[in-house]
C-alpha cells in the first residue's frame, strides 16, 4: 500500500496541473459562488492558524499578562522582552544549536544514503528489489516511539547516551524511508534516454547520477531534504530519552523546561517556540506545490 | 496517484490495492508491457552485487538503527533488570506476564483504541471534505493552503504545549472565548476531566492529522481524469451521484494509505498525550505508547524488561490494526455489496 506510491509522485504532481488550470473554474472567478468560496477559504485558514495567532499575541505581551485572569486576547503592553530574553539565554542558543547540529547533519546524512538507493531502485531491476522496498516500509511502521526502549538499550550499550552521535544516526535511519520515496519518484520521471546518452559518453553511472539526475531532479531533491530537515528538527521523543544532558538537548526537548511546575514562563516558551516554528513553516510552504506529488509516500507526522 | 494504483501493471509499481495480494511491501508487479509513459523502458537487469553495492549505505543505517533495535527491545523483553538498568538475567515470558496482568493496562487500551479510531475515523471525513474544498479554484487559495500546513510543519510538541494553555482551566483562550460568547457559565476543566481530556487530545489529534491527510486526498483526488466527471455531468448525474459513485471509488488507493498511516502515526503519537496528560498522575489517561514510555523511563517501576515487553505488545497491535483494515478493505472491494 504504502509502496504502491513509490513512483506517484512525479506523476501526481504532473496531474495537478490541470486541476488548477481548470478553465471552467477560472471563468466563474468573480461570480458569487467564487466569493463564497473565498470567505469559506479565509474561514478555514483561520482555524488552522488561529492558536498559533494566540500563540504570537501571547510571545508579544509580559510573562505575567499571558496568565492574567480573565486573559485579554491582545496584550496590555506590546513588547518583545520575551523573545530578547530566549535569544539572549546561552541555554536556549544552545538547544538551538543541537538542532541545527542535528538537523542539518541527519539530512546530510540521509541524502547520502537515500540518493543512491533511489536511483538505483527506480532505475533497475533485481533480485531482492522488493525486499528491498518492503524493509524500508518497515522502518516507517516501526516508528521510533515504538522502537525506543530497544533504541536507548543500544546506545546505552555502545556509550552513546547523551551524543549528537546517538540522535543523528536514529534521525537518519528513520528518515530514510521518506526521502527514498519522493527521490524515487522524481528519478523514475526522467526518460531512460537521458542518462543513456551520458553512459555512452563514457561517464559511469555514479557520475551520471550526479551530473546528470541530480539537476534534472532538483526540485524532487529540494522536497526530500525539506521533507526530512522538518521532520529532523521537530523530532522530540527520541530526543527526550536519549539527550538528558541540558546542553545537548534540542529545541524540541529544552523549550519545555520555560513551563514546569516550578516556573511558568509562557511568553518565554512561545517565543522560543515560534523561533522554532517559523523557519519550517516557511521552508514547508516554499514546497507546498511539490507537496501533493511528493508526500504521497509517507508522511512527516 | 489514485490512478497509478487502479492503473494495473505499470513497471515495478506495486501490487494495485485491489490485486488479489496487496502486500504491505513493495512487490513489483512483474514487467511491464508497456507503460502509459514508456519512461520505465529503461528499467535494466541488475546483477544482486551492484545492488548492494548502490543500496548497502541505507541498509547498513537501517540493520543498525531500526532492525538492530527491534532484535534489542525484544531479547530486552525476555530479560531481568535491575532498577538501574543492569541486565540481571533471563526472565522467560515474566516481563510480559507483568505487563498483561498489570491492572491498568485494560483502561489503557481503551484509551488507545477510542483515541485511535476516532481521531482516524474524523480526520478521514473531515480530510475528504477538507481535499474536496482545497482542489476547487478560489483567489486565495495559495494563503489557505498554507495556513492549512502550519500544524503540519510546526512540531508536535510545540502544538500540543500551545493547546495546554488554550484548554487551561483558569488562562485557556477557549474557555475565554466560550465564556464570553455565554456558551458556558463557567470554565470547564478540560485537562483535568477524564472524559474531557480525551476529547481535547482527539481534537488536536485531529488538528494535526488533518493536513497530511488532505493533502493525500488532494493528491487522490488530481489523478481522477476530468473527462469522467464531464461525461457523468452530461449523464444528469446530481453531484452528490458522482462524488459516491466516481470520486469516492477511484479514491479508495488514496483511501487505504491515508487510513493504514494515520492509524501508524496516531497509535505511535506520543507529544500530545505526553504533554497535555503531564499534569495528570497515574495511568487512566494514558495510551499504550505513553505508558509503555512511563514503565521505561518515568514510573517508579522504572522496569526496562516489562517496558520491552510493552513494546513489543504495541508493535504487535498495530501490525495486527493494518494487517486487519487492509484485509477488510480487500474482501470489500472483492465482492462490492
Amino acid at each position: 500500500m504504502t509502496s504502491t506510491s513509490v513512483q506517484s509522485p512525479s506523476q501526481a504532481s504532473r496531474r495537478t496541473a490541470p486541476l488548477s488550470a481548470g478553465s471552467t473554474l477560472r471563468r466563474r472567478r468573480r461570480s458569487p459562488r467564487a466569493v463564497l468560496l473565498t470567505v469559506a477559504g479565509f474561514i478555514v485558514a483561520f482555524v488552522f492558524a488561529s492558536p498559533y495567532l494566540v500563540m504570537l499575541l501571547d510571545a508579544l505581551r509580559p510573562s505575567g499578562e499571558v496568565l492574567a485572569t480573565p486573559p485579554r486576547l491582545l496584550p496590555k503592553v506590546w513588547t518583545l522582552d520575551a523573545f530578547v530574553d530566549v535569544v539572549s539565554d546561552p541555554v536556549f542558543r544552545g538547544w538551538l544549536s543541537t538542532s541545527l547540529i542535528v538537523s542539518v547533519t541527519s539530512t546530510v546524512l540521509v541524502m547520502l544514503v537515500a540518493i543512491p538507493a533511489a536511483y538505483f531502485t527506480a532505475r533497475f531491476r533485481f533480485r531482492g528489489r522488493g525486499l528491498f522496498l518492503m524493509l524500508i516500509i518497515v522502518t516507517q511502521m516501526f516508528a521510533p516511539t515504538s522502537l525506543v526502549v530497544g533504541i536507548y538499550r543500544e546506545f546505552y550499550d555502545w556509550g552513546l547516551v547523551n551524543t549528537y552521535t546517538s540522535l543523528i544516526l536514529t534521525d537518519a535511519a528513520f528518515n530514510i524511508a521518506f526521502a527514498l520515496w519522493i527521490l524515487q519518484g522524481f528519478f523514475a520521471a526522467i526518460p531512460a534516454e537521458v542518462e543513456e546518452a551520458a553512459v555512452l559518453d563514457g561517464a559511469g553511472r555514479m557520475r551520471t547520477l550526479l551530473q546528470v539526475m541530480l539537476p534534472l531532479t532538483l526540485p524532487g531533491v529540494v522536497t526530500a531534504i525539506t521533507f526530512t530537515f522538518i521532520a529532523t528538527w521537530n523530532e522530540y521523543v527520541v530526543a527526550l530519552t536519549l539527550m538528558q544532558d541540558e546542553s545537548k538537548k534540542p529545541l524540541t526537548v529544552g523549550i519545555s523546561s520555560y513551563v514546569t511546575a516550578y516556573q511558568q514562563n509562557w511568553s518565554d516558551l512561545f517565543a522560543a517556540s515560534l523561533i522554532a516554528i517559523v523557519p519550517v513553516v516557511i521552508l514547508f510552504a516554499l514546497i507546498e506545490k511539490h507537496l501533493v506529488g511528493g508526500l504521497t509516500a509517507g508522511a512527516v507526522k | 496517484m489514485a490512478r497509478v494504483l487502479t492503473d494495473a501493471p505499470s513497471g515495478t509499481r506495486l501490487a494495485p490495492a485491489r490485486a488479489p495480494k496487496p502486500s504491505i511491501g513493495g512487490r513489483a508487479s512483474g514487467p511491464a508491457p508497456s507503460s502509459r509513459r514508456g519512461r520505465r523502458r529503461g528499467a535494466n537487469e541488475a546483477s544482486g552485487w551492484q545492488a548492494l553495492l548502490w543500496l548497502s549505505p541505507a541498509l547498513l543505517l537501517i540493520a543498525a538503527i531500526v532492525i538492530y533495535p527491534a532484535i534489542t527491545l525484544f531479547s530486552t523483553s525476555f530479560s531481568e533488570y535491575s532498577i538501574t538498568g543492569i541486565r540481571k538475567g533471563d526472565a522467560g515470558f515474566a516481563n510480559y506476564a507483568g505487563f498483561l496482568s498489570s491492572p491498568d493496562l485494560p483502561k489503557v487500551v481503551l484509551n488507545t483504541g477510542i483515541w485511535v479510531v476516532a481521531v482516524v475515523a474524523i480526520t478521514i471525513l473531515i480530510g475528504l471534505a477538507l481535499a474536496q474544498f482545497l482542489s476547487k479554484d478560489f483567489w486565495g487559495r495559495r494563503v489557505v493552503r498554507w495556513a492549512v500546513i502550519v500544524p503540519w510543519a510546526a512540531a508536535l510538541v510545540i502544538t500540543s504545549q500551545l493547546f495546554r494553555l488554550l484548554f487551561d482551566y483558569y488562562h485557556g483562550t477557549i474557555n475565554a472565548v466560550l465564556l464570553a460568547l455565554h456558551v458556558i457559565p463557567k470554565p470547564i476543566d478540560f485537562l483535568g476531566n477524564p472524559p474531557l481530556l480525551m476529547a481535547s487530545m482527539i481534537l488536536v489529534g485531529v488538528y494535526v492529522s488533518l493536513p497530511f491527510t488532505a493533502y493525500l486526498f488532494v493528491a487522490g483526488l488530481s489523478a481522477i481524469p476530468t473527462d469522467v466527471y464531464e461525461a457523468a455531468r452530461i449523464d444528469g448525474a446530481s453531484p452528490w451521484q458522482i462524488y459516491t459513485t466516481i470520486t469516492l471509488p477511484l479514491l479508495r488507493p488514496a483511501m487505504l494509505i491515508a487510513v493504514v498511516l494515520n492509524m501508524i502515526y496516531v497509535f505511535n503519537s506520543f507529544p500530545i498525550i505526553w504533554i497535555m496528560n503531564g499534569s495528570n498522575p497515574g495511568f487512566g489517561n494514558d495510551t499504550l505508547i505513553t505508558y509503555m514510555y512511563k514503565i521505561a523511563f518515568k514510573s517508579a517501576q522504572h522496569d526496562v524488561g516489562v517496558a520491552a515487553a510493552a513494546g513489543v505488545f504495541n508493535v504487535i497491535v498495530i501490525l495486527i490494526a493494518v494487517i486487519v483494515y487492509v484485509r477488510l478493505t480487500r474482501t470489500r472491494a472483492e465482492n462490492p455489496s
